[in-house]
């Protein structure tokens, strides 16, 4: 009994669709990874690549076993955003089998198991990043400093690094800001000793630190996140809570005892922080939808970020943060729901202000 | 082609957090250069009895009465219903059925005439002087003239004016918004007609007695805002023009109210609640017609636009003209529209029969391309949250939606599914391209359905509990009556036998005194 559903009004539609959507996330990406590839040089590139095709191909064969419609799907563009966002969290060097895991636990596991677009529970890149943490504590916490494309090694040996397992990084491996940080402090360093030990907050802006292929350069981010905020792809809601928090529960630490807490602005500019604020706390599928809940998501993941990274056992918690987190929307989307229109918070309609004059009264004066 | 919106419209500072409401791209310079043109007199003339919210009118011609311009055809039905006149003269040819100018093509009832060319017209309602008129009187007239909202509500206005015998009014908003995308004819209205406009305002605002008058327009419409500010006052009023942001649905009117006011209505109540009253800037003029020179609504402004028009136009048409000879007046297709539309594409309404009449509250006719129309490619809900974001009412279409592809109507309904304007934010705004409306269109009727059966049932039961308890009163009072009828006939017999006996009695004794 409907009349034809597609041919009712609206009659115009909005430019974003699903998959405008996802390549703009993607574009907004762009800068930081190209820069972090560039300054990683080929092996990171290598990697990069490995990562996005599996991811892509691990799609394409999910739906192709679930019976959906490869056409229409295979050009949502969520599985070369997945794919891309566990490649920007890998380490530069490790070698190619890491991201191909990676990306088969995003795509297959956390997403496609849970019934694919639309339906994870999980974030699909914050599910494999955890999970690689676990299972590949060595390969995921090799980090090598950036050189840049034409000082690193070069196109040969790069392949040998990548698809060989070849460990002859002409660089020693060195720690990342926040593992180093971690492993100071739990030497019993005090926080004073250990700064000048740590790359310059100029480095940390630009993005010229150990590090994760596409999480260094803070700045970058930064834009990519803003020009998401300006094209309503996101709002500032979940960004600003998350920083927000970390940078509130840091400053009181750090205040109370400075030798034992790094420090907001450390937080702010070092592992992935940023990426987290604007491109996976804000992932449409995992986050709650209203404003309210949003804030309440942003900031349950800033102060686990804070928490984790202060007391726990690993330098960077910004995986498991946004995991805890994850499986906390549905309860979140319960209880926090926007106000309705007419109405109070509980659902009864608001009183009427002025009593209408009743019609006794009108008869009665005149 | 504008397939990007620029980056000017896509910044909006306010929206940082959230966004209510939606931006689509307006298209409105389609047509709003074009001055209003007054379109010949058509082949045909097709009235439905039923252009306004409320009982259908009835009929006071028939088949082969001759009417001359501005006669009275069908007569207001009931509190809530409106007058239809002729729009020129000519002979009624049917009083019968035609399809209605929906999307269900169903046949209505329909007075058609055939025009003689001659525009005849007949006499005119009085005229009053609304400067010395009572309220009554004036909304009077407006009843008299068969003037509803013609932003598209097509409520009796005469109704609303009348508001102020049971509101305590203050305020009068008048709606120039316009927010619709393509349509301009309320603003090409106001940029050529401000004076009349203004005079139709202050009108009303004398029969509903409110203290203040405020005109609100989109800021889209800067032309419009001049002439408005330029012809601010009329009948000791003098109005405040207020600049609303361009946004889809400004013209919601509890929105607008909130805007304007500050003041939120209640859910299930009115502005009138509150106090306010909204009108449309059209039908202002229609006012002015009517209490002015009498002449009833028998014309109206229709944008026509779309890129499938060869010449997009604001026409002056008489109620009644056959959509397709308005589309011819306008130079055809370019090409065969993907959808053909009355009213603005956010809630006009696809029409399939182009014979179909204008009607008192159309006021767009949209021949759209296959390159202005969604896709019809259909994603999962990605749970993107803009939906919500879009919503005015501050539902959650998207959990809504789930609920009802689950049947769950009445989960729906918890969560506010009759608090939905269906304005169509949520659709248009949904990147997966779900049709949202469209199944709250539909799962309210569903659900207004169920209620009304569920209200019949009851009613049902109470009829027959009521007609129950009365045949068993009357059951009662008649055992009563025959009871007492029998204690009556009893106490009588008794009362027979103890005379019969005592008689019987009397006349032994004296039979035996008599013969011992
Ligand atoms: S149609 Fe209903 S649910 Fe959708 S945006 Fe409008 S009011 Fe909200
Ligand atoms: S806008 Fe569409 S895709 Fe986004 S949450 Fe709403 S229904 Fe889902």
């Amino acid at each position: 009994m409907t009349a034809q559903p597609l041919l009712a009004a609206p009659h115009t539609h909005t430019v974003f669709t699903v998959s405008r959507t996802m390549l703009a996330v993607v574009l907004a990406l762009a800068p930081a990874t190209f820069f972090g590839l560039y300054q990683f040089g080929w092996p990171a590139v290598f990697l990069f690549c490995v990562t996005v095709l599996s991811a892509y191909l691990f799609e394409l064969a999910c739906l192709w076993v679930a019976g959906k419609p490869l056409g229409q799907f295979a050009r949502d563009g969520s599985a070369l955003l997945s794919g891309w966002l566990v490649a920007m969290t890998l380490p530069p060097y490790a070698p190619w089998w890491v991201g191909v895991i990676g990306s088969g636990i995003a795509i297959v596991i956390a997403k496609h198991l849970f019934g694919g677009l639309g339906q994870n529970l999980f974030n699909p890149a914050m599910v494999a990043r955890a999970m690689l943490l676990i299972a590949l504590p060595v390969q995921m916490t090799t980090w090598v400093p950036p050189v840049g494309l034409f000082d690193g090694p070069g196109f040969v040996h790069s392949l040998a690094i990548t698809f060989a397992g070849s460990t002859e990084f002409d660089a020693v491996s060195s720690a990342s800001t926040l593992s180093h940080i971690k492993s100071q402090l739990g030497a019993g360093a005090s926080m004073g000793a250990i700064t000048p030990d740590l790359a310059d907050l100029k480095a940390r802006l630009i993005g010229l630190v150990p590090g994760s292929m596409g999480e260094t350069s803070t700045v970058l981010i930064l834009l990519g996140g803003l020009a998401l905020v300006f094209m309503r792809i996101i709002t500032l809601a979940i960004p600003l809570s998350v920083l927000g928090t970390i940078a509130a529960l840091s400053a009181i630490a750090s205040s109370l005892a400075p030798d034992r807490f790094a420090p907001p602005i450390l937080h702010l500019t070092s592992g992935s922080t940023m990426l987290c604020a604007f491109f996976i706390a804000t992932d449409y599928v995992t986050s709650p939808v209203s404003a309210l809940g949003k804030m309440l998501y942003g900031i349950g993941i800033g102060a686990l970020i804070f928490v984790i990274r202060t007391w726990g056992s690993f330098p960077e918690g910004v995986a498991f943060a946004v995991l805890l987190m994850n499986a906390c929307t549905p309860l979140i989307e319960t209880y926090v729901r926007p106000r309705v229109f007419g109405r109070t918070r509980t659902g009864k309609p608001l009183p009427i202000a002025k009593p209408k004059r009743s019609a006794k009264d009108t008869g009665a004066k005149a | 082609m504008s397939v990007l919106p620029t980056l000017g419209t896509l910044f909006r500072p306010s929206q940082l957090f959230s966004f209510k409401g939606v931006h689509p791209d307006p298209r409105k310079y389609l047509s709003s250069e074009s001055e209003i043109e007054t379109m010949p007199i058509p082949t045909l003339i097709r009235l439905p009895l039923q252009q306004h919210i409320g009982a259908e009118a009835e009929p006071v011609v028939q088949r082969d009465d001759y009417v001359l311009k501005g006669q009275l055809i069908a007569k207001a039905r009931g509190p809530v219903s409106a007058n239809i006149h002729a729009p020129t003269s000519g002979r009624v040819i049917a009083v019968g059925h035609f399809t209605a100018p929906h999307p269900s093509g169903l046949p209505v009832p329909t007075i058609t005439i055939r025009p003689d060319g001659e525009d005849t017209w007949g006499p005119h309602l009085p005229r009053i002087r609304p400067e010395n008129a009572t309220p009554e009187e004036i909304a009077a007239q407006v009843a008299e003239a068969g003037i509803v909202g013609m932003g598209g509500a097509t409520f009796p206005s005469a109704v609303k004016l009348n508001l102020r015998a049971k509101y305590d009014l203050h305020t009068l908003v008048i709606n120039g918004a316009e927010c619709e995308p393509y349509l301009t004819c309320d603003d090409r209205l106001m940029r050529e007609r401000a004076e009349e406009i203004a005079d139709g305002i202050g009108i009303m605002g004398r029969a509903l007695g409110v203290k203040q008058i405020i005109v609100a327009i989109e800021s889209n419409k800067p032309q419009a805002i001049d002439a408005m500010s330029r012809y601010n006052r009329a009948l000791d009023y003098t109005f405040q023009v207020k600049v609303v942001p361009t946004q889809y649905p400004m013209g919601s009117e509890k929105h607008l109210v909130r805007l304007l006011t500050g003041k939120e209505t209640p859910a299930r109540a009115l502005t009138a609640d509150l106090g306010v009253v909204v009108h449309n800037v059209a039908t202002a003029h229609a006012v002015h017609n009517a209490v002015r020179y009498g002449e009833p609504l028998i014309t109206r402004i229709v944008t026509v636009s779309g890129r499938g028009i060869k010449r997009p136009a604001n026409v002056k048409v008489l109620l009644g003209t056959p959509v397709s000879e308005v589309i011819a007046h306008c130079g055809g297709f370019v090409e065969e529209p993907d959808r053909l539309l009355l009213g603005g594409p956010m809630m006009g309404q696809p029409i399939a029969n182009r014979r179909v009449p204008i009607v008192k509250g159309s006021n767009g006719i949209l021949a759209l391309t296959r390159a202005e129309t969604p896709g019809n490619e259909v994603m999962p809900c990605i749970r993107c949250g803009r939906c919500v974001q879009g919503c005015p009412v501050g539902l959650t279409p998207f959990e809504m939606n789930a609920r009802i592809q689950a049947d769950d109507l009445d989960g729906a309904a918890k969560i506010g599914l009759m608090d939905c304007l269906t304005c169509g934010c949520c659709s248009y705004n949904c990147p997966a391209n779900i049709s949202l409306v469209q199944t709250f269109h539909f799962a309210k009727g569903k659900l207004a359905e169920k209620q009304s059966r569920k209200h019949q049932a009851e009613e049902t039961k109470r009829l027959a509990a009521a007609r129950q308890a009365r045949e068993e009163a009357i059951a009662e009072a008649k055992r009563q009556a025959m009871a007492k009828r029998k204690a009556e006939m009893d106490a009588k017999k008794k009362a027979d036998a103890a005379k019969a006996a005592a008689a019987a009695a009397t006349a032994a004794t004296a039979q035996g005194e008599a013969n011992p």
